[in-house]
């Protein structure tokens, strides 16, 4: 019997003994063999008790997605991205993997050091600051749209090579500055419904906002395939959706606002493991 | 004149500000957050405030609040505290300062205010997550008496 067939036989198990339909929050992550840290005792100075996956908030046929590849549909998006990484692009006729190679092999740990400190740019960037650097200054190709395809394709690709590792963000030094400002968003209660992250993600997590069950807003996933969307989302996507509901005026993705917010909620699951590309409601 | 008719006048006389309603900035919460004048000049109807309770496009209270006898909706929301009894248990003054503005009876609830037009950090225009050009309530001084009206006929 193969490894696939194993965890397909776990995830059915857990399925069965959680009942229909409901979240199962004992439930452990097995993704194509690799078992997946999604539940951490809360380091000093987490504000959460304990740190949880928003897989784990999820209702057993959306978790059980995310354990097979084949099952996965983020994995169309991916493969697309993969023919991309090889694919010769503007003016200066390179590829991705003129540079970097196999994408398995060099992009592996990158996204879960993200985001991080740019010395040269002075700033906080996002995995997808870099995708755009070397398609501009290295490629002389366009940028590519942060909220859209390819660009979450290929985000997911690489992020895909970090699978299983544990999230592990520098907040030091000068990137020390980003987090206090990301922190500062966090608790800030935006829009004309007045709802800071905090509200719903810190104080609220595990209970049912109507038919959502609200979990702790974790990145470790992203980009993530939401089922409600039939697509992968970005995470500042997810951001700009999530202040559009309190009835606030957004952020931009990419913008300085959403990469600082993106640090310091990264921060709060440092240790979750990489699921990108998670599955999710 | 006699003193029916002089009564008569200036009601005539407040009447422009009567027949619409208490703008969300001319409404007085004392210090316990309660508002003893209703905010429109027609009572609340409990069957319209049970709609605006219920509707996700008006109030949508059920998003975080439970009430058992609203056996139609399914998947009420669990982040405030049920509703069973509230009209028991709080004086028609004080439901209409929590729903008006809640963070005036608590402070820092996580309870949206339904009644203020003003004060919000990056507001929207509705939920299309541009800024706002011109905020309004988020129900109107009616609706809101509807549902204070509503809440009030939850004895047990």
């Amino acid at each position: 019997m193969g490894r696939k067939a194993l965890s397909l036989i776990a995830a059915a198990a857990f399925a069965i003994a959680a009942g229909a339909a409901s979240a199962d929050e004992d439930a452990e992550l097995v993704v194509e063999g690799q078992e997946i840290v999604t539940k951490l005792e809360s380091p000093e100075g987490n504000p959460l008790p304990v740190i949880l996956s928003g897989w784990r908030f999820r209702e057993d046929a959306t978790q059980a997605l995310q354990t097979d590849d084949f099952e996965n549909p983020s994995f169309l998006e991916i493969d697309a991205a993969r023919e991309l990484w090889t694919k010769v692009e503007g003016k200066a006729g390179k590829s991705c993997a003129d540079c970097h190679g196999d994408v398995e092999e060099t992009m592996k740990g990158v996204r879960a050091h993200m985001p991080k400190w740019n010395e040269k740019a002075g700033e906080v960037w996002s995995l997808e600051n870099y995708v755009n650097d070397c398609r501009v200054n290295r490629m002389e190709a366009d940028a590519w749209t942060w909220e859209k395809n390819p660009m979450i394709g290929m985000t997911a690709l690489i992020g895909l090579q970090s699978r299983g590792m544990p999230m592990e963000v520098d907040v030091s030094g000068p990137a020390e500055e980003w987090f206090e400002r990301g922190k500062e968003m966090y608790y800030t209660r935006f829009g004309q419904l007045e709802l800071a992250c905090a509200n719903c993600h810190e104080d609220h997590w595990g209970d049912m906002i109507r038919a959502d069950h609200l979990s702790q807003g974790q990145v470790n996933g992203f980009p993530t395939y939401r089922l409600r969307n039939t697509k992968l989302v970005s995470l500042h996507d997810r951001f700009k959706g999530c202040i559009r509901d309190t009835r606030g005026e957004t952020f931009s993705p990419g913008s300085a606002e959403f990469r600082a917010l993106e640090l310091y909620v990264a921060w709060r699951g440092q240790g979750l493991g990489i699921e990108t590309p998670s599955v999710r409601q | 004149m006699k003193r029916g008719s002089i009564a008569f006048a200036l009601a005539a006389l407040a009447a422009p500000a009567l027949a619409g309603a208490v703008a969300p900035g001319d409404v007085v919460f004392d210090d316990e957050g309660k508002v003893a004048a209703p905010l429109s000049d027609t009572p609340g109807d409990p069957a319209a405030g049970k709609k605006v309770f219920s509707s996700r496009s008006l109030g949508n209270c059920v998003a975080c609040h439970s009430v058992s006898s609203l056996t139609d909706v399914q998947w009420p929301g669990e982040v405030g505290p049920e509703l069973d009894g509230i009209g028991a248990r709080r004086s028609v003054e004080e439901l209409r300062g929590i729903v008006a503005d809640a963070k005036k009876t608590f402070e820092g609830s996580m309870m949206p205010s339904f009644y203020r037009v003003t004060g919000f950090i990056r507001p929207g225009d509705a939920f299309t997550g541009k800024a706002a050009k011109e905020i309004t309530p988020l129900l109107s001084a009616q609706e809101i008496e509807d549902v204070v009206a509503f809440l009030a006929t939850l004895k047990d």
